[in-house]
């Protein structure tokens, strides 16, 4: 490159004017591919969904004529009432919204005083049991074996379903034992010395200091329970009482298709509508990622730290 | 359930498991291959060692055991787990519950080798040997599931890597904070939508009759009229692999630029003495910077190949795709649930298992043979 001359000259001269000093043509080149090439990536990520947010906006039959991009050309909030006043949606919100909350809670109470005993040292069945649960991740008996044993455990047709399996995750508990391990022992050891029982030292000490690591693994589960339909899909496909968001929004998602492919008109019922399927299911896709679309970036430095601890450094 | 629990996890939010689990046997492994060397030493200096320990003051003596034991040794014995009683209270409920669920479905593996009828249980039914996987490989369906399964693995294998990597080094090069965290933040958008959604979203902009990608390839004339790539069966994999990009990038991206902080500033430094420009930094301090970690999580992914899953094939497939979008675990299902064929899914299942494992073996023997970093 052509500023090796240069180097003693730059060497002397203080580090701030050295930057302006070195940018040379290929660096402003590299910049501006880059900025280009990342601006590309922003525009293709946000383009769907505003598109879609665009769409639920607009007027359904209007919406079949095309050229809608980034911004309603007749809005309507005609989708959106559609949406909450379909009997199925409201009870799978209710369901998703429920199996949610319920398993954020639980799984992560449950897995974070697992890890907690785990993540004491001198706990004689410390290693059996940690190899006990992370042998899971490596061993799966696959869909036929859990189905059988859910199906015997009476779990099938049931919302139980929802929240039983999986309460223990290997892959959370091994986030949570690393980051408790980190904390020193003597937080422990001096409330043992004052009376303190486990429960008590777990609940009163490392609850409030594992927030941060908590509200990760709390995101983790709430995204995957919110994201959920294979489960309700299998287990419980036929009561409409159990349903969920994401499974009722794949039915409209393959009403979708099967109707497009036909050609064929839309309209629920004898309502003469302005609603399609299309625009019902833009609806409601707005609907159902919304919570967490808003909810993730106030969490994000958290999560962050979470996928990282034990991931990099050692 | 492990198994739709485990495909749903995000595949970072695995590997990451996976990596963290890996770490720790390696760890655990060097720390007992240190003790071992140590007890050797012990026993090699024969009874001169009793000696020499012997002519050690106490503090030094402490000291030595200490080192040994670095991690504290806890006796098994009637009188620890009497004082620890509250501990193994607290884990007993735990260990039932994995028993129950991750180890008694194991059991349900002997429906491979038998005749199963839900009727006579898994004790009454007919045992039937190897019968049920030589019918399974002499399935021609069977064999183009497990096809395309391993192209899809393959490919979405190689994408979400060059993409991630691609997109973490670049977005390191933003020195602005805030355009950065607001790429970052969008980035990290489609990882929170499911599946179900991100397909919804495919398909709008895939569409003949308005797509976007549609309009745009038209527009500037690389089209004549818009093409229905979802009746193209050549275009279905790679339809899967980028729709996996779009989703996962920005999340898969993460684990890569924590990986770049921890790089040595000072050699960025000299490589600036050395005439490097913007690039050059990138292309010979960052990226070897990252290779170990890139390494591993390649190693920790190549097992798992043939979980590319279920959803997006399931929902994204239409009845001219059929023959290349159908994967291992859609076929399970069709033919284990759907057709309550419960000995061929289970083989299906457990042939799946294996092969991932020998993969993880392959690719582990081969990064030893480089002398790459290694997972066990």
């Amino acid at each position: 490159m052509q500023n090796i001359e240069l180097q003693p000259k730059t060497e002397i001269m203080p580090m701030k004017k050295n930057r302006f000093k070195k940018a040379n043509p290929a660096d402003v080149i590299f910049v501006l591919i880059n900025t280009l090439i990342l601006s590309f990536t922003v525009a293709i990520t946000l383009y769907p969904i505003l598109n879609t947010l665009a769409v639920s906006f607009n007027d359904g039959l209007d919406a079949l004529r095309g050229g809608i991009y980034l911004w309603p050309r007749v809005i309507s909030f005609k989708n959106y009432e559609t949406v909450f006043n379909t009997k199925n949606l409201v009870i799978g919100a209710r369901n998703s919204v429920l199996r949610t909350a319920i398993s954020a809670v639980l799984h992560l109470s449950v897995t974070a005083l697992l890890s907690y005993v785990l993540s004491i040292k001198e706990f004689v069945f410390r290693k059996p049991v940690s190899l006990f649960f992370v042998l899971t991740m490596y061993v799966n008996a696959g869909l036929i074996p859990t189905f059988l044993l859910f199906r015997e455990l009476q779990l099938t047709n049931s919302f139980m379903v929802y929240i039983v399996p999986g309460i223990v995750s290997a892959f959370n508990l091994l986030v949570l034992r690393t980051y408790m391990s980190s904390l020193p022992d003597s937080l422990r050891e001096s409330a043992q010395i004052d009376g303190a029982n486990h429960l008590t030292i777990f609940w009163k000490i490392y609850v409030p200091i594992c927030k941060p690591v908590f509200a990760t693994i709390a995101l983790f589960i709430a995204v995957y329970h919110w994201s959920a339909w294979f489960d309700n899909m299998i287990y419980n496909p036929r009561n409409t009482n159990l349903t969920t968001l994401q499974y009722e929004l794949m039915k409209l998602l393959s009403s979708v298709t099967s109707q497009t492919s036909s050609g064929g008109a839309y309209g629920r019922g004898s309502q003469p509508v302005a609603v399609t399927p299309n625009s019902i299911r833009a609806a409601a896709t707005i609907v159902t990622s919304m919570p967490i679309v808003i909810l993730y970036p106030f969490l994000q430095r958290y999560f962050i730290t979470g996928l990282t601890i034990g991931g990099v450094k050692e | 359930m492990t198994d739709n629990h485990k495909q749903n996890l995000s595949d970072q939010d695995e590997r990451l498991a996976e990596e963290n689990a890996a770490k720790k046997t390696l760890a655990s492994i060097k720390r007992r291959e240190l003790a071992y060397s140590k007890s050797s030493q012990k026993t090699s200096s024969g009874p001169n060692s009793d000696k020499s320990t012997a002519l050690m003051s106490r503090k030094d003596k402490r000291k030595l055991r200490s080192e040994r034991n670095a991690e504290p040794k806890v006796e098994l014995s009637r009188r620890t787990m009497l004082r620890q009683r509250e501990l193994i209270l607290i884990t007993i409920p735990f260990v039932l519950y994995g028993i129950l669920f991750y180890y008694i479905p194991l059991g349900g593996w002997v429906m491979a080798f038998q005749k199963y009828k839900p009727q006579d249980g898994l004790l009454g039914s007919q045992w039937v040997g190897l019968d049920v996987f030589k019918h399974l490989f002499s399935e021609a369906s069977f064999r183009l599931v497990f096809r395309n399964t391993l192209a899809m693995g393959i490919i979405n294998l190689i994408l979400s890597f060059v993409f991630a990597i691609g997109f973490a080094l670049l977005l390191n090069e933003v020195r602005l904070r805030a355009p950065k965290r607001f790429v970052q933040t969008v980035s990290y958008l489609p990882h929170f939508l499911s599946w179900i959604i991100v397909v919804g979203i495919v398909r709008d902009m895939l569409s003949v009759e308005h797509g976007i990608i549609n309009q745009i390839l038209v527009g500037i004339g690389i089209f004549d009229k818009p093409l229905n790539f979802f009746s193209k069966p050549n275009l279905f994999w790679w339809i899967v692999g980028f729709s996996n990009v779009w989703k996962e990038t920005g999340w898969n991206s993460i684990i890569y630029l924590a990986a770049i902080t921890a790089i040595n500033p000072e050699m960025y430094e000299a490589a600036a003495l050395d005439g490097a420009g913007r690039f050059g930094k990138m292309w010979h301090v960052t990226l070897p910077g990252i290779k170990p970690t890139i390494f591993i999580l390649l190693l920790i992914n190549v097992g798992n190949v043939l979980n590319v899953g279920f959803e997006v094939q399931y929902l994204l497939t239409n009845g001219i795709v059929k023959s290349v979008s159908e994967t291992i675990d859609i076929w399970v299902l069709y033919w284990g649930i759907g057709q309550g064929d419960f000995s061929l899914g289970t083989a299906a299942g457990i042939f799946k298992s294996i092969v991932s494992i020998i993969l993880i073996y392959l690719a582990n023997a081969t990064a030893k043979a480089a002398g790459e970093e290694r997972l066990f």
